[in-house]
């Protein structure tokens, strides 16, 4: 059981990182990546956002939305099909979830608030962590494995805002070709992330 | 309506986020799903289609309502009017074309984390009058959709030789040892692509970031 959880999560972290193979939280990636701080303060908070609401919404899926969730309730609810809440509920879920974040982190460390502070609402549009919430119904994963799922694929997308914003903070001295600064040159360091992310597919788990 | 429908103002909101405001490539955004989705002609035209309809109806929605928004708690009404649009679209793409609804997989549902959509309505449609505001929804839909079919086409002719499906590359390329590139097909040809279509972009405009 135990070697499932652990393969789950090195699956999640290397072999489909949500960033670098399924193309997850570009976004926040993108616009936060100058700074090395920064981004490990966003990549936390995204992993602990994660780690939260996919085993939320798998109890909300599982509760409440999916074919014959209901009939917990009443045995008549037993044909009633929800699923098509689906977006609407887990956006909201995660809203909710991000704005508790973000109060817990304005209580306890100021500092990364402040640091943090206009990015944290853009955390509750943050494809990658609908995209995980999404991820564990179509794969119909358990509790257990929502967890390490969610927790695997933050942790993925940390590691690779964080190795970003390093070789970032490098460039800077390069002396890049004016058409190519910004996003062009990005876009292709992270085309090679990808590539040298990908080698982990081999490993057979 | 004291302006004419198609004044010049309204043709030049439409027309900017073609090239030089494009969504993607000059303002950055939504990103994901038009790597995500590029690796064939047909889901990128079909993603390409769902995001305008989003973009366009939900900055009207949203200019409609702008008035009667409290601003505080404007992102949950604007998620809520994107959520239901993106629901629609996922439902009518069930019905009728099941099986690019099977390939696209959570990446419809992703529509409503496509950031050019929440961007355009607090950028645009919280401040402009519904007729502008779907302008603008068109232009941006449009703006991100040929940036989508551009790569899909390098994607798909490279990687598979094919288009819409149809085989391009003659069978005797193959015999000669002509081989796919497989690297187009997976993440990486997606980035690598991407950052080469900016490159030629902004050398064409002069457009120099940072």
């Amino acid at each position: 059981m135990l070697e499932h959880y652990l393969s789950l999560f090195v699956k999640a972290v290397f072999v489909e990182n949500i960033l670098l193979a399924f193309f997850l939280g570009m976004c926040s990636f993108l616009a936060v990546s100058k700074k090395v701080e920064t981004a490990i303060g966003l990549g936390l908070a995204v992993t602990f956002v994660m780690t939260i609401t996919t085993p939320v919404n798998w109890a909300i899926n599982t509760y409440l939305l999916k074919d014959g969730a209901l009939s917990w309730i009443w045995s008549g609810f037993a044909n009633v099909d929800l699923s098509f809440l689906e977006f609407i509920t887990f956006i909201a879920s995660i809203a909710a979830m991000v704005q508790l974040v973000e109060m817990v982190i304005d209580r306890f460390s100021p500092k990364l608030y402040a640091a943090l502070g206009i990015f944290l609402p853009l955390i509750a549009v943050n494809c990658a962590i609908l995209g995980a919430s999404l991820f564990m119904v179509e794969r119909d994963y358990t509790l257990g494995e929502s967890i390490v799922f969610g927790f695997g694929s933050g942790t993925g997308w940390f590691l690779a805002i964080v190795a970003m914003a390093s070789i970032r903070t490098k460039i800077r001295y390069s002396n890049v070709p004016n058409g190519l600064k910004g996003l062009g040159i990005t876009m292709l360091i992270t085309g090679l992330m990808s590539m040298a992310f990908m080698l982990f597919s081999g490993i057979q788990l | 309506m004291s302006e004419k429908l198609f004044s010049k103002k309204n043709m030049a909101v439409l027309k900017s986020p073609l090239i030089d405001n494009n969504p993607i490539t000059f303002q950055v955004l939504g990103i994901c799903s038009a790597l995500a989705v590029t690796v064939q002609m047909r889901t990128a035209l079909v993603m390409a289609l769902a995001v305008t309809f989003v973009v366009s109806l939900s900055n009207v929605s949203i200019s409609l309502l702008r008035k009667m928004i409290p601003s505080k708690i404007r992102i949950i009404v604007e998620l809520t009017v994107i959520a239901t649009l993106v629901i629609l679209v996922d439902q009518v793409l069930k019905a009728f074309l099941f099986d690019i609804s099977k390939q696209l997989s959570v990446f419809v549902g992703l529509i409503i984390t496509n950031c050019i959509i929440m961007g355009r309505a607090e950028a645009f449609a919280l401040q402009n009058k519904p007729w502008p505001s779907f302008l603008d929804g068109l232009g941006n839909g449009l703006g991100y959709g040929w940036i989508l079919l551009t790569i899909a086409f390098f994607r798909e002719l490279l990687g598979s030789g094919t288009f819409f499906g149809l085989q391009i590359i003659p069978d005797s390329f193959y015999a000669m040892g002509y081989e796919n590139m497989g690297l187009m097909v997976l993440a990486p040809g997606a980035f690598i692509l991407l950052g080469l279509l900016v490159w030629v972009q902004r050398t064409i405009t002069k457009t120099v970031s940072e």
